[in-house]
């Protein structure tokens, strides 16, 4: 309940005021709510279905880039948002898969021939198909049931494919363009500098192993 | 805000229904074209312009409305959003404007845009635009035949080619103002002269009765309805007759992906997507449904002569 949200201090530093996770669902989904109303009411300029399309699918990477941000989040500013890292996941798994559906349904019509080609033949597709393959394990296993079946260091194995998913969206998105547009450069710098940060911190912890534990 | 809302009223609104609707009613006059006019959005257009309606306006099909014409376009000199040039076009001085012609013609010279269209017969031409990122539209443009101006600067024997440069303003067009720039300005397009004789392909000065609005390429464009739809150069300021095949932007940036002819074909793909169909802008919404896309966009039997023998799969 929003009411009873109080501030906490963790063991990471930071008062954050600690909202109930619903509502980051439900905030997390007014962009594709007010989309599909949008939609409904052809207020998406004049190529609709390509607007709803291309915002889903930019949601879903926003969401990606929100999940990944967490940890330097917590490392660098100490700011701890852990507890809401599943439920941004999800939304841009949930995004992910309204993009997918809008491709299917609204963009080629269940032409699943077309579909196939564009799929074989389209590295841009392909690759958002495959992005969309990677981020479903880590959709079905981003519950506490899972973790518990798993084990914490395979579960955390498995999330590493958060990884390839940012990648492989970040290209789906450069690849889609003509030329090279500012929007999914930047997106892919992004990217590039949340990725980098990790491989840097795992180089500097692997060069100091005695490193005395947070 | 967490969504961009690209417009606030909606699209079909906008163009009264009957105008349309009913394009015979629209074509039955002046008098009932400019009364659908004046019904359109108050926008600093020029007074309508006098025109003849052409016999090479080959469709019955649907007009795209002028709200859809006018917002969303591809001028990557004013940003690469497809409403970005209806937000920023304004800041084109289109007035006065002359075009450079020269290169390999008897009569070289500088034509002042307004002189330009007082000295030809202008016509309504409405013709199938096809984008090469697989959606379209049917636009009514108002304009002269290319090969009108062609024949008055009398082009020497050896001009194979025609090259046509767009103005190059930076403080006036936002897009060429970046460091890390889209294409190389100015944009350059080229055809070669027998297809730039063809009577399909016209220099646009205007659409929907009125003079050009900036983001649609004022004050002067080229329209050819058989190639994709970035053959067709904006705001242009030159046009030069050379020997050789000139180098045109989108084939420099992008080789493998844009060719120097461009036609419209459905049976060679984009690199990186299919040119078998297309999306008609304004039509069906949400639920729009592909169309299928025509060999040189429906206009082969006026154009496909021109390339017989040439292997189009090579000649993309």
């Amino acid at each position: 309940m929003a009411g009873q949200a109080t501030a906490q201090r963790g063991k990471h530093g930071f008062a954050m005021p600690r909202v109930p996770k619903i509502l980051i669902y439900i905030v997390g989904f007014v962009p594709a709510v007010v989309l599909f109303y949008l939609g409904v009411n052809d207020q998406l300029g004049a190529d609709p279905m390509r607007y709803l399309e291309q915002s889903l699918g930019l949601w879903a990477l926003r969401f990606l880039i929100a999940t990944l941000a967490i940890t330097p989040l917590r490392q660098i500013l100490n700011i701890n948002l852990l507890r809401y890292r599943r439920a941004i996941g999800l939304l841009c798994f949930y995004y992910a898969a309204l993009h997918l559906l809008t491709y299917v349904v609204l963009d080629q019509g269940f032409d699943f021939e077309a579909i196939w080609t564009d799929i074989v033949k389209r590295p841009y597709i392909t690759i958002g198909m495959a992005t969309f393959i990677v981020l479903t394990p880590l959709a079905v296993t981003s519950n506490n049931a899972a973790i518990r079946r798993l084990g914490g260091q395979v579960w955390a194995r498995i999330h590493r494919l958060v990884y390839i998913a940012a990648i492989g969206a970040a290209l789906h998105f450069l690849l889609v363009v003509k030329s090279w547009p500012p929007e999914p450069m930047v997106y892919a710098a992004i990217v590039a500098s949340l990725l980098g940060y990790r491989f840097v911190r795992s180089l500097v912890k692997r060069s100091m192993p005695k490193r005395r534990a947070a | 805000m967490l969504i961009r809302r690209p417009i606030d009223i909606p699209a079909s609104e906008i163009t009264p229904r009957e105008v349309y609707l009913n394009r015979r009613q629209l074509m039955a006059g002046a008098a009932g074209f400019a009364l659908a006019a004046s019904g359109l959005p108050g926008k600093a257009l020029a007074a309508p312009l006098t025109f003849e309606k052409s016999p090479l306006s080959a469709t019955d099909e649907k007009l795209t409305s002028l709200e859809d014409v006018t917002h969303y376009n591809n001028y990557y000199e004013f940003g690469v959003d497809k409403t970005a040039p209806a937000a920023h076009a304004h800041t084109l001085k289109t007035s006065p404007w002359t075009v450079k012609v020269d290169g390999l013609v008897a009569k070289p010279g500088e034509f002042a845009i307004d002189d330009l269209v007082k000295t030809s017969t202008l016509e309504e031409r409405i013709y199938r635009m096809r984008c090469v990122e697989g959606w379209s539209m049917v636009i009514p443009w108002i304009g002269f035949p290319l090969a009108d101006l062609i024949k008055r600067v009398e082009p020497q024997g050896s001009a194979k080619y025609v090259a046509f440069e767009t103005v190059y303003r930076p403080p006036e067009m936002v897009g060429q103002q970046s460091a890390f720039p889209v294409l190389d300005w100015p944009y350059v397009e080229g055809l070669r002269l027998d297809e730039a004789m063809h009577p399909l392909a016209i220099l646009a000065v205007g659409l929907y009765g009125e003079a050009l609005p900036n983001q649609n390429g004022a004050p002067i464009r080229l329209v050819v309805p058989w190639k994709y739809g970035f053959k067709g150069i904006k705001s242009i300021t030159r046009i030069s007759f050379v020997e050789k095949q000139p180098e045109t932007s989108w084939s420099r940036q992008a080789p493998d992906e844009y060719g120097f002819y461009a036609n419209v074909n459905p049976n060679v793909d984009h690199p990186r997507w299919s040119q078998k169909t297309e999306r008609r802008i304004g039509e069906g919404g949400l639920f729009v449904k592909r169309r299928p896309t025509l060999p040189f966009n429906g206009y082969a039997d006026q154009v496909a002569q021109l390339y017989s023998g040439m292997d189009l799969r090579k000649f993309y």
